[in-house]
C-alpha cells in the first residue's frame, strides 16, 4: 500500500516537472551539446581538436612601452586577465556585501524590506544603460573628474583602466552577492546565536564560529553568481575599458562576429569546463573544511 | 544553604506590557528549582534574565553576592539548555559538546577526555561522530545538556527542555535530569508549564502568574497547602468552594459544617475551601455530609472521574467506586481533606467544573511560550 502511494506521488511529481524538463532539454541541454559539437568540429563539421589547441597555443606579439616585442600566448593571457578581474570583483563584492547583508538581516522587518527594495531597484534598469551611466561618470571629462577638479584635486584617468572595468562589474553584480547571503542570514535561528553567547563566545567569536560557517552556502552561491557572469562579460569591458581591456567574453564575441563559430564555441567550451572544475573544487573544499567532510 | 542567585525587586515590561512585576527570589546552591506557570506568566523572561539575554527595567540580579545586571551572557558562569536545543547544525555531536572548550582554548587532549566523559554521562558515547541533524529529539536533548554542562557551570538553566518530547521519553528524561542534577551537584533552574513534571522533579517549586510569584515551596506543600485559588487550580485538580470560618478548626460550606485542620482566621471570615477530587469519599446517602447528582462519568483507567452537582456547584470527584449518570450519591470529607485559603483576587475564577470536559482541557493546554 505504502509503495503504491509512493509511486503515485512520483508520477505526479514527474508530471508537474514535465514543462520544466522540456524547457531544460530545449534551452539548456541542446545548446550545450551544440557548443560542444561546434567546439570539436571544423567548418566542414569534421571532428577536430584544432580549435581547442588553438586556444592554448596561439601566440601574438605585443609591443611593450619601451619598444621591445614579446611573444605571449594570446588567449591564455586574455583568460588570465578575465580571471583576475572577475576574482577581484568577486572579492570586492563579498567584502562589501557580507557586512551589508549582515546588517540587513539584523534590522527590523520594515527596514529589511526597504533595504531589499533599494538593492533591487538598479536591477530593474537595463544593464546596458547602467554601464553607460558609469561611462558618463568615469570618462575623462565626466562627472567624477568634474567633481574632483571642482574641489581642486585635479583629474584622474580612470576610463579605459582595469579599475574602471572592476567598478562596472562590482556595480552590476553586487546584488547577486548580497541577496543570497542575506536570505540565509535572515533565516538563521536567533537561538543559535544566543547559544553561542551562552557557551562563552564574544561577538566576534559568534560571527566566526557560528554565523559565518552557517552562512557559507549563501556565500558560495553569491560567489558563483558574481564570478561566472563577470568572468564572461564583454560589454562592461568594452564600454568602461574603452576597448583596451580585452576579456575572454570579448574574444568569444569577436570570433562570433567574424563568423568563426567553431573557435568561438571552443573558447566558450573551455571556459565552461574551467568554471565547472573551479566551482566543484570550491564546494568540495568548503564541505571538507567547514562541515567536516559531510 | 548558600544563596547562589538573588533576584531583587525585578520589573520588566515589553511594549508597555508588564511581564515581571517587582519580583524577588532566592536560588540556593545545589537545588533543583522549577519556575512553573502558564504561558505569559514571565517564567521564561526570568530565566533569560539569569542567562543574561534580557535586562531588568529595575531591580538587581546577584550572582554569589555580586551584581551581574550588566554582565554579558558569555561572561556568566551559567549555561542554558534551550527549548528547541539550538544545537549547531554545522558541527557533529562531539564538536557541539566541545564548542565551549574550544572557545576557552583548552588543550586538545583534555577536550577529548572531557567530551568523552560528558557523552558517557548522557549515554551518547557511540554518537560522537554523528551529525546532530540525524539524531532523534531525545538524543538532541542529551547533546544540548552535555554541551551546557561541560563548562561545569554553577547554575544550569533549562527552558522547557522536555516540551518537544513524547510522553514516554519525557518521563525517562525527567528521571535522568534529576539523576544528573544529583550527581553533578549543579543548581538546576527549570522552566515548565507542566505541573506533574514540576511536582516529580523539583526540590523547590515557584508558582508564577501574571509576572508575580504566587507561592514558593516544596512540591508536597504546594500541592497540599496551596496559597490561593490560582495555585490550587494550576497544580492538580481542585474543587474550590466559598466558605465561612465559624471558629478555629470549623468551617461551613455547601450548607454543612465541617471539621478542618486550619486555624488563625477571623470568626466569620469568608474563605476559599479547597477539596482535592481524590480526597472525597463516596458513602451511602444516609451517612453522608453532602448529597448530589452525578452528571458525568469518565473512565480514566485507575479511577473514575465523576462530575457531581451538589447544591448547584459542580464537584469533580475521583473514585475507584463506580457510579452512573443521574445516580444520587452522598459524600463525606475527612478533616485533612479540607484546606482553607484566604480570599484572593483569583477567588471565584477557578475550581468549578460546571463547564468541564476532558477534551476542552486538553485543547487549552498551554503549548509553551514563544
Amino acid at each position: 500500500m505504502k509503495t503504491a502511494v509512493k509511486t503515485k506521488n512520483k508520477s505526479g511529481m514527474s508530471l508537474a516537472l514535465a514543462p520544466y524538463s522540456v524547457w531544460s532539454v530545449l534551452f539548456i541541454l541542446v545548446p550545450l551539446i551544440f557548443v560542444a559539437y561546434y567546439a570539436f568540429t571544423d567548418n566542414n563539421f569534421a571532428f577536430t581538436t584544432e580549435n581547442i589547441t588553438r586556444f592554448f597555443t596561439e601566440v601574438t606579439k605585443i609591443k611593450g612601452d619601451d619598444g621591445t616585442v614579446t611573444e605571449v600566448h594570446k588567449y591564455l593571457v586574455i583568460f588570465m586577465r578575465s580571471l583576475k578581474l572577475a576574482v577581484i570583483s568577486t572579492v570586492v563584492c563579498l567584502v562589501m556585501g557580507y557586512p551589508i547583508a549582515y546588517i540587513m538581516a539584523r534590522s527590523k522587518p520594515r527596514t529589511q524590506k526597504m533595504l531589499v527594495t533599494l538593492i533591487m531597484i538598479p536591477m530593474w534598469m537595463n544593464f546596458l544603460i547602467r554601464t553607460y551611466a558609469w561611462m558618463t561618470i568615469l570618462q575623462d571629462k565626466g562627472i567624477l573628474n568634474g567633481l574632483l577638479s571642482a574641489i581642486g584635486l585635479g583629474t584622474i584617468d580612470i576610463i579605459g583602466t582595469e579599475t574602471a572595468v572592476i567598478i562596472g562589474m562590482v556595480y552590476d553584480y553586487f546584488p547577486y552577492m548580497i541577496l543570497p547571503i542575506y536570505s540565509i542570514l535572515a533565516k538563521m535561528d536567533d537561538k543559535l546565536i544566543e547559544a553561542a553567547k551562552d557557551l562563552g563566545c564574544n561577538k566576534f567569536s559568534v560571527l566566526k564560529r557560528v554565523i559565518f560557517p552557517l552562512s557559507l552556502p549563501g556565500v558560495i552561491s553569491g560567489i558563483t553568481m558574481v564570478l561566472i557572469p563577470s568572468i564572461s562579460t564583454f560589454y562592461i569591458s568594452q564600454k568602461l575599458g574603452n576597448g583596451k581591456i580585452l576579456l575572454i567574453g570579448d574574444a568569444i564575441e569577436s570570433q562570433y562576429i567574424n563568423n568563426n563559430l567553431h573557435f568561438a564555441a571552443a573558447i566558450a567550451f573551455i571556459l565552461m569546463v574551467i568554471l565547472l572544475v573551479c566551482m566543484a573544487l570550491v564546494k568540495y573544499l568548503t564541505a571538507r573544511l567547514v562541515y567536516g567532510g559531510e | 544553604m548558600n544563596k547562589i542567585i538573588e533576584l531583587k525587586n525585578i520589573s520588566k515590561s515589553f511594549d508597555g506590557e508588564l511581564i515581571l512585576d517587582d519580583l524577588s527570589l532566592n536560588i540556593y546552591d545545589n537545588e533543583f528549582i522549577t519556575l512553573l506557570g502558564p504561558s505569559g506568566c514571565g517564567k521564561t523572561t526570568m530565566l533569560r534574565m539569569i542567562g543574561g539575554f534580557e535586562h531588568p527595567d529595575c531591580g538587581d540580579i546577584l550572582f554569589m553576592g555580586e551584581r551581574i545586571n550588566d554582565v554579558p551572557p558569555h561572561k556568566r558562569n551559567v549555561n542554558t539548555v534551550f527549548q528547541k536545543y539550538a544545537l549547531f547544525p554545522h558541527l557533529n555531536v562531539f564538536e557541539n559538546v566541545a564548542f565551549p572548550l574550544r572557545e576557552k582554548k583548552v588543550p586538545k587532549k583534555e577536550i577529548r577526555e572531557k567530551v568523552e566523559k560528558m557523552l558517557s554521562l548522557v549515554m551518547l558515547s557511540n554518537f560522537a561522530d554523528r551529525s546532530v541533524t540525524s539524531l532523534s529529539g531525545g538524543q538532541q536533548q542529551r547533546v544540548a545538556i552535555a554541551r551546557a554542562l561541560i563548562n561545569s557551570p554553577k547554575v544550569l538553566l533549562l527552558d522547557e527542555p522536555l516540551g518537544a518530547l513524547d510522553l514516554k521519553l519525557r518521563k525517562d528524561m525527567q528521571q535522568e535530569l534529576k539523576k544528573i542534577q544529583k550527581s553533578t551537584g549543579i543548581t538546576f533552574v527549570f522552566v515548565t508549564h507542566d505541573q506533574e513534571e514540576a511536582l516529580s522533579m523539583s526540590d523547590t517549586i515557584v508558582v508564577m502568574s501574571e509576572g508575580k510569584i504566587q507561592q514558593i515551596g516544596i512540591p508536597t506543600d504546594i500541592y497540599n497547602e496551596p496559597k490561593n485559588a490560582f495555585v490550587a487550580d494550576f497544580i492538580g485538580e481542585s474543587n474550590i468552594i466559598d466558605g465561612t470560618m465559624l471558629e478555629n478548626y470549623k468551617v461551613s460550606f455547601s450548607g454543612h459544617i465541617f471539621e478542618c485542620l486550619d486555624a488563625g482566621f477571623a470568626v466569620g471570615e469568608q474563605v476559599d475551601v479547597v477539596v482535592r477530587p481524590e480526597d472525597v469519599d463516596i458513602v451511602p446517602v444516609e451517612q453522608s455530609m453532602l448529597q448530589g447528582v452525578v452528571t458525568a462519568v469518565t473512565f480514566m483507567g485507575v479511577h473514575n472521574e465523576l462530575i457531581v452537582d451538589i447544591g448547584g456547584f459542580k464537584w469533580m470527584i475521583q473514585t475507584t467506586d463506580s457510579a452512573n449518570v443521574d445516580d444520587r450519591i452522598g459524600i463525606s470529607l475527612d478533616p485533612d481533606a479540607i484546606h482553607i485559603m484566604k480570599k484572593s483576587k483569583y477567588s471565584g475564577m477557578y475550581g468549578d467544573y460546571s463547564s468541564y470536559s476532558n477534551e476542552l482541557d486538553e485543547l487549552s493546554e498551554p503549548g509553551g511560550e514563544e
